[in-house]
């Protein structure tokens, strides 16, 4: 009986993080009524960063401010709107920094092009090996020994 | 000896100055707002404090450029910038301030406490207005010109060397 007492206790528990006084706003630890939308929103948010506590998700953050942005994310996908129409207007007003969902731009798109490049020098190098090697006969791949 | 042996030590070395430069560059850990030059979205928030009037996105159209702080009483550099807003304040701004999961208790007693450089002060009790305006946390200063549209943001509590800053920010905005 005790132990259930101190678990209740527990669940009951607000975060510690809050500097202010105020209850949270309402959709920031309750599910929507709807598991799709809520399904929907939960995805979004583990990919959107906490403004606060950079390193976290606002889906792992106990942040005030998280709080609320995760309350935004609820509210706007109950209302219907598409989680990527969510991200872009977050995206709007804090540039790509609130998202972790990578995204092809000006200033990225080598990340995505140099790991392509690399492979095709690696396939072109190999080739070239290869070729020469089943070329000159004696100089097959895998010598008798190795077989 | 063939040149290509050479390619990978180069590489190397360009990685290396290209950290070297990254580390010597000053880190930058603030999230700027993308939205200045954009209109302040339409809002209507209830009065903060026992004393002054509400805010709502009008009141930044009447053609004078303001000052829009955000902040909490509940926030310690707050207090930190409390005697610049008032020296902006005697310098003829008008201060807006928008003041983020407040009571109006703790409002009052702020005010009380450090003074009341503001023309209004709305409640923001979920942050709605400070995200729709890449605002990321208190205390941050945007100057909005007379007809509503964000032109500069302060992030960070207000020093002494920025009010002559703020001030020659409001001039540009009021062209």
């Amino acid at each position: 009986m005790r132990a259930l007492a101190l678990f209740l206790a527990a669940m009951l528990a607000m975060p510690l993080a809050a500097q202010d006084t105020l209850p949270p706003a309402p959709y920031a630890y309750q599910q929507l009524e709807d598991p799709a939308q809520e399904a929907k929103a939960m995805e979004l948010m583990h990919t959107l960063r906490c403004l606060k506590c950079q390193s976290q998700s606002i889906a792992d953050s106990d942040a005030p401010m998280a709080g609320d942005m995760r309350h935004q994310v609820r509210t706007r996908i109950a209302a219907g709107e598409d989680p990527e129409a969510v991200r872009q207007w977050l995206v709007d007003r804090y540039g790509d920094y609130v998202s972790y969902e990578p995204r092809m731009t000006a200033s990225t798109w080598p990340l995505f092009a140099i790991p392509l490049l690399l492979l095709l020098v690696a396939g072109a190098i190999l080739w070239k090996r290869i070729g020469r090697r089943s070329e000159g006969g004696a100089g097959e791949l895998f010598e008798e020994a190795d077989v | 000896m063939r040149w290509t042996l050479w390619v990978p030590l180069l590489l190397f070395a360009f990685f290396v100055g290209l950290a070297g430069y990254q580390l010597s560059q000053p880190k930058d850990e603030f999230i700027h707002s993308t939205m200045i030059g954009k209109p302040l979205p339409v809002f209507e928030l209830k009065p903060a404090s026992s004393s002054l009037p509400g805010v709502s996105t009008a009141d930044f159209r009447d053609g004078k450029p303001k000052l829009l702080n955000i902040w909490a009483s509940w926030c310690l550099p707050c207090i930190a910038e409390a005697p610049q807003l008032e020296a902006l304040r005697e310098a003829g701004v008008e201060i807006v301030g928008v003041a983020i999961r407040d009571k109006r208790e703790d409002v009052d007693r702020f005010l009380e406490a450090h003074g009341n450089p503001y023309s209004r002060i709305g409640a923001d009790h979920i942050s709605a207005i400070q995200l729709e305006i890449g605002s990321s946390g208190v205390p941050e200063t945007f100057v909005i010109d007379g007809q509503g549209i964000i032109r500069h943001q302060h992030i960070g509590d207000l020093r002494a060397e920025n009010v002559p800053e703020l001030l020659e920010n409001l001039r540009e905005a009021g062209q």
